[in-house]
């Protein structure tokens, strides 16, 4: 009856946390060359609505965490590659952002923090090492660089998160959203940020693989549960984030993606960073293709690689991530159509297993987020 | 459930009088997760032995729905595609998928029994 069935290869790279996922019965699946859970007994649903009510627990170690070192030379080599004002990125900060290739075609998105004497950034798992040897290679192997795996990363997502974390780490609840710090913990220095991508505050926890355990369990104790990477999809894709390899790819620009909020428009007018004549061509002269939100009218799910159509069935696009979103009770959707037929409620037709079914282009995010935008007193 | 027949394609199969009732078993929707959507056959189709008979969607994955045996639809379960979690809250009895007019009763001898399906479950892992 179903088809859907995925194996577990010998070799496969495992995190520190793989064998308390087993204790609480991960059904695991393979992700970027890792084994990761998937879901847990109580399910994608529940562990999602679990998020949003309370906190959840994601295992991110498999995500790259990339120190490189330097100062001046550095910012100023930095923002040749990225479209941010580095410059003026107060050190604790992060931002988001891109790897593009002189086409403006992303080679990843990433979390990139000003720390002292360095810079944090982090990369998606199955890019990592590509972008690694990009990056060595943009900056012409002139600093430092660590890809570091000797450090675990793990999220705290939702509204009781910042109470549970602040038991544990004390005063972690200081951070405001895109922020972090250092913080000591079993005498070791951890790095927090104020962070996430679930739609809800929560933080991410830098830490060394050997108290990434002990760390987790504690959270545990504290009344926060595991979540697996299926309602991670869930949660990101209610919350309208992209996912690298479905909705960001190598033949993709930021304003396509319509991710031109997250470019510095003084860096965006000035230029001077990789990609950047086609950013400036297209904000002036548009893009024939735009990320858009989606939502069908019925209850069938448009899955990746759905064709949508217009009114006068004029192929117009494809989604990119689709599936049932447990908060807004109903399934969501996201994807790409010409930008002539991007505008909200243009009535569209998704074509699923042969029949076309109506659906709207609606605004992102389809839940609302809840991040806390200034410190807590 | 002594009954009830299971294919490869982990559907389940009761027949009384010339009418099958078809769902998919327990073990399935362990493996499907939640399930979210179902699109059943309609009322006067006909489907043909291991054809297509239907979609379910969990929130990970589309999975098509097999016929073990072939007949015409008498009757499908729309409190199923009204509230699609009711399959996997009670999958082997009021959350049947489709019931049909038995077209050819010999189709049934090669499905499995309750022990013979537990073990192939057991064995295939999916």
């Amino acid at each position: 009856m179903y088809r859907w069935v995925e194996r577990v290869n010998v070799g496969i790279k495992k995190t520190s946390l793989n064998k308390l996922h087993k204790e609480y019965q991960a059904k695991f699946v393979e992700f970027a060359g890792y084994e990761m859970p998937i879901q847990y007994k109580e399910g994608i649903i529940e562990e999602h609505k679990f998020t949003r009510a309370k906190s959840g627990i994601f295992d991110v170690s498999h995500m790259g965490q990339l120190f490189i070192y330097g100062e001046e030379d550095l910012v100023k080599d930095l923002e040749k590659i990225f479209p941010l004002d580095l410059q003026n990125l107060k050190t604790n900060h992060s931002k988001y952002s891109f790897l593009m290739n002189d086409a403006a075609g992303i080679h990843d998105d990433l979390i990139i923090t000003k720390l002292e004497s360095c810079f944090l950034i982090i990369l998606n798992a199955a890019c990592k090492e590509n972008d690694f040897e990009i990056l060595k290679q943009l900056l012409n192997n002139k600093y430092k660089m660590v890809l570091d795996e000797k450090r675990s990363l793990i999220a705290i997502q939702g509204p009781k998160s910042a109470e549970i974390l602040n038991q544990i780490i004390n005063n972690t609840t200081s951070l405001s959203f895109m922020n972090g710090d250092w913080f000591e913990y079993e005498n070791q220095k951890i790095f927090v940020t104020r962070s996430g991508y679930t739609g809800e505050d929560g933080f991410e926890v830098s830490l060394s693989n050997d108290l990434a355990e002990q760390f987790t369990k504690r959270l545990i104790n504290k009344g926060a549960k595991l979540i697996g990477l299926g309602a991670r999809d869930t949660l990101r894709l209610e919350a309208g984030l992209c996912l690298y390899g479905h909705e960001l790819d190598i033949k993709k620009t930021p304003v396509e993606s319509n991710l031109k909020w997250a470019m510095s428009k003084v860096r965006v007018s000035n230029g001077g960073f990789i990609g950047s004549k086609i950013i400036s061509d297209q904000l002036i002269n548009g893009t024939k293709q735009i990320r858009v939100g989606i939502k069908p009218e019925g209850k069938v799910i448009a899955r990746e690689k759905t064709k949508i159509f217009n009114d006068s069935e004029l192929l117009i696009g494809e989604v990119t991530s689709g599936t049932f979103g447990p908060s807004v009770n109903g399934p969501v959707a996201m994807g790409y159509v010409d930008n002539k037929f991007s505008e909200k409620n243009t009535k569209i037709f998704l074509e699923i297993r042969g029949k076309k079914y109506p659906a709207n282009i609606c605004g992102l995010p389809f839940y609302k987020k809840n991040y806390v935008k200034g410190a807590n007193k | 459930m002594s009954d009830f027949k299971f294919s490869k394609e982990h559907e389940w199969l009761k027949v009384e009088g010339g009418i099958a009732t078809i769902g998919i078993t327990k073990h399935a929707t362990e493996m499907l997760g939640d399930i979210v959507f179902v699109e059943l056959p309609d009322v006067g189709s006909s489907v043909e032995k291991d054809g297509n008979a239907g979609v379910v969607e969990s929130t990970k994955a589309a999975s098509d729905v097999y016929t073990p045996i072939s007949g015409e639809v008498v009757e499908n379960n729309q409190a199923i595609v009204d509230d699609p979690a009711k399959i996997n809250s009670d999958p082997e009895n009021g959350a049947w998928f489709f019931k049909l007019k038995i077209k050819d009763k010999t189709e049934i001898d090669s499905l499995m029994n309750k022990e013979e399906y537990e073990k192939f479950a057991k064995e295939s892992g999916s």
